[in-house]
């Protein structure tokens, strides 16, 4: 009995642990942009600002339009991970379901598109984008953003419909279900956690995107968020730290509320016992 | 394939409306309709930003025929971003970037040639010194001024006050500058437990070396015949071996700075850890800006080996050759950068100003934050040595700034830095030279 309690108690230790590693740099995000310019350059730094200013977050805003580059972040980071998953989704059961050697043909081609540089592919990708008319669009940046992540997001997705067992799809069919029923039915529900995995890195990849959003988009009113950031910084290395801080600590508040959303349904577990033997 | 279309298409269906904007404009002013620029500006302080939006609209009321639109780059990316568009045929009309970049975009053809179209009361407020950092070849055989310099910077030394009081060094004027040895004098003075003369920040530490370098004559490269070759003789030596004496000999210089960026040491200077930080005169704006209250500092001019001199590069505004409308962003130009203007840029960056007009202003030599030592500071700047050099840019990030990083570790001696900067330097230049 004693055992488990401190077993137990060094489980929350561990995941306390775990929590401060984890919010450190948001926590010191916060510290940061709350801190006037003398603070930062202290050779002691506290954690709770001994003359607490809202200057940079009026810096930050004041200069730059951050509301509506994290808006444009977010319509354009929604639309490709939609995309992505909608376009992956089907290709990736093929891929799991049927075999052939169309199949290793596909997934060596996933393989390779990951390991190409991406500088080299840029200047062609900006020539087609223009051609189609695309350039200094949002709509061109989310196709850029599904094209580069469908390989991975389809080696994701293909490992978890592999992990849905085969037994299930050929039960529903000896009760009677078609291949579409079985698949609307059966397969899709157990493929809610890994579609939302899917959308989860497909957003979070599209968001922080900066080389090709620098170069597709051209006009500050179409600029996404990291394209209005890197304007804090400076020759040299030299960063406005505080303006920068502020304008990141809002910049992680629409990603932060899509998880908090969206986590729930990421849950585990659900296959387990669903086939005996 | 026919995944792609999918993309696209739903890609249309999902943005369709809204999200697009107008790239191009046309040819409005056939149609009476104003001209368009685009202008991509690098100013980043706010200062500075600032006082560029405030040009720009005074520009933009009294042109109603020519509007600028005012695009915010950065330094960081702003060449990446400029390749890509100079290869598509869709860069900014008004390109603002510096010296060391222009050269390149120039033999490719992607800068228009200003030297007949800038207007006379511009092209003799600058020095021809300063003209010489955007004189470039045409990729042609020919020479032309692809960029208008405006602002420029020097090294200076920034001094904790009260410890070089202390230390009873002679203070150092414009007229009367520290040498090298009263400077590496004074740093031993002001070391103590726990405190050191001076921080060397030396993240990139090859533009340091090779501006300071002029001060004994070592300039690096040496042109025969048309060919360019590495040199690092007894003059290029001299500021290698006194950084790295202060690091090692004289122990004066703190090691673990070497690291750092530029701005880095600043919380150890104003905490009594460095009495002394070299760095651009710009540094002023973050010292000013972050001093803790009753910090005194001192702005001290730039040292003097054999000369004073110091290699410099300039920032710029360049013309796209691509641009459809070149002649009205010349007069942009023209405007933006008229005495006055480059005054008021200067004071936005911290910078000094390339026009003798706005040198002039009494912005410029007032005695606060030290516009005086700055602004006299410009005198000894002449074109660096290394702008004119094909293959500068892999030679710096490939072979001298690991090399000098390793010197400045104390991992290789002098003479293996001067072989590696020359060998391998020389195997880079030749490719570029073929």
């Amino acid at each position: 009995m004693g055992g488990s309690t401190v077993r137990t108690a060094l489980k929350y230790l561990a995941l306390l642990g775990y929590l401060v590693f984890l919010a450190f740099p948001l926590a010191w995000l916060l510290s940061t942009a709350l801190k006037t310019p003398q603070e930062m350059a202290s050779l002691d730094p506290t954690w709770i600002p001994r003359n607490p200013t809202l200057a940079n977050f009026a810096d930050a805003f004041g200069e730059q339009d951050i509301v509506g580059s994290a808006a444009r972040s977010m319509v354009v980071a929604l639309a490709s991970a939609v995309i992505t998953v909608l376009v992956a989704l089907p290709a990736a059961y093929a891929l799991a379901r049927f075999r052939s050697t169309l199949n290793k043909v596909a997934i060596g081609w996933v393989l390779v598109s990951q390991v190409f540089p991406v500088i080299l592919i840029i200047i062609p990708l900006f020539m087609v984008l223009r051609r189609l008319e695309l350039v200094n669009t949002l709509p061109g940046l989310a196709l850029v953003h599904v094209t580069f992540t469908l390989p991975f997001a389809l080696w994701m997705l293909q490992g978890y419909v592999r992990a849905i067992p085969r037994e299930l799809e050929e039960a529903a069919s000896v009760d009677g279900a078609g291949r579409l029923r079985a698949l609307a039915s059966v397969v899709a529900p157990l493929l809610v956690p890994g579609v939302v995995a899917t959308l989860l890195f497909a957003f979070i990849s599209s968001w922080n995107e900066f080389l090709f959003a620098l170069v597709v988009l051209k006009d500050p009113e179409v600029a996404t968020l990291p394209l209005t950031l890197v304007k804090f910084t400076g020759p040299e290395g030299v960063v406005r730290l505080g303006p920068l801080a502020a304008a990141s600590l809002l910049a992680t508040i629409p990603s932060l509320a899509f998880f908090a959303i969206i986590q729930r349904r990421l849950r585990s577990g659900l296959m387990a016992g669903a086939v005996k033997g | 394939m026919r995944r792609w279309s999918a993309a696209l298409a739903v890609a249309a269906v999902v943005l369709a409306a809204g999200c697009s904007s107008g790239g191009g404009d046309g040819d409005g002013a056939a149609s009476g309709e104003p001209v368009k620029l685009r202008f991509l500006s690098l100013a980043w302080q706010k200062e500075s930003i600032t006082a560029n939006k405030q040009l720009v609209d005074e520009w933009n009321k009294a042109n109603p025929k020519i509007q600028v639109e005012y695009v915010q780059g950065s330094w960081d990316n702003v060449n990446d971003q400029l390749v890509t568009s100079f290869e598509a045929g869709d860069a900014p009309d008004v390109i603002h970037d510096d010296s060391p970049a222009l050269s390149g975009f120039a033999a490719r053809g992607f800068l228009l040639d200003l030297s007949s179209s800038l207007p006379s009361e511009l092209k003799s407020d600058i020095p021809q010194a300063a003209w010489d950092t955007v004189t470039f070849g045409d990729g042609k055989g020919g020479q032309g001024v692809y960029g208008v310099p405006f602002l420029q910077e020097s090294q200076v030394l920034y001094a904790n006050k009260k410890l070089l009081d202390a230390s009873g060094a002679r203070m150092p004027t414009p007229d009367e500058p520290w040498t090298w040895d009263e400077f590496a004098e004074a740093t031993k003075k002001m070391t103590k437990s726990g405190a050191y003369g001076v921080a060397w920040p030396m993240k990139s530490p090859v533009n340091k070396v090779l501006t300071l370098g002029l001060n004994f004559g070592g300039t690096f490269f040496t042109t025969e015949g048309g060919k360019t070759r590495v040199k690092v003789g007894a003059e290029e030596r001299e500021v290698l071996s006194r950084i790295h004496d202060q690091l090692y000999k004289d122990k004066s210089a703190d090691p673990s700075a070497l690291g750092m960026g530029t701005a880095d040491p600043l919380p150890g200077f104003f905490g009594g850890k460095y009495a002394i930080v070299p760095a651009g005169v710009y540094l002023r704006q973050q010292v000013a800006e972050q001093a803790p209250d009753g910090f005194e500092w001192v702005t001290l001019p730039p040292l003097k080996g054999v000369t004073a001199e110091q290699g410099a590069t300039s920032q710029t505004l360049s013309v796209a050759a691509d641009s459809k409308h070149a002649q009205e962003a010349v007069k942009f130009i023209s405007f933006f950068l008229n005495g006055p203007n480059q005054a008021k840029l200067a004071k936005g960056d911290w910078l000094l100003p390339t026009s003798t007009s706005a040198a002039a202003d009494p912005a410029m030599t007032q005695k606060e934050n030290f516009w005086d030592v700055a602004t006299a500071s410009a005198k000894n700047l002449v074109v660096a040595p290394y702008l004119k050099v094909d293959g500068y840019d892999e030679w710096k990030s490939k072979v001298a700034t690991p090399a000098l990083q390793e010197y400045f570790a104390d991992k290789i001696s002098l003479d293996e830095v001067a072989k590696r900067l020359v060998e391998e330097g020389d195997k880079v230049l030749e490719r570029y030279g073929r």
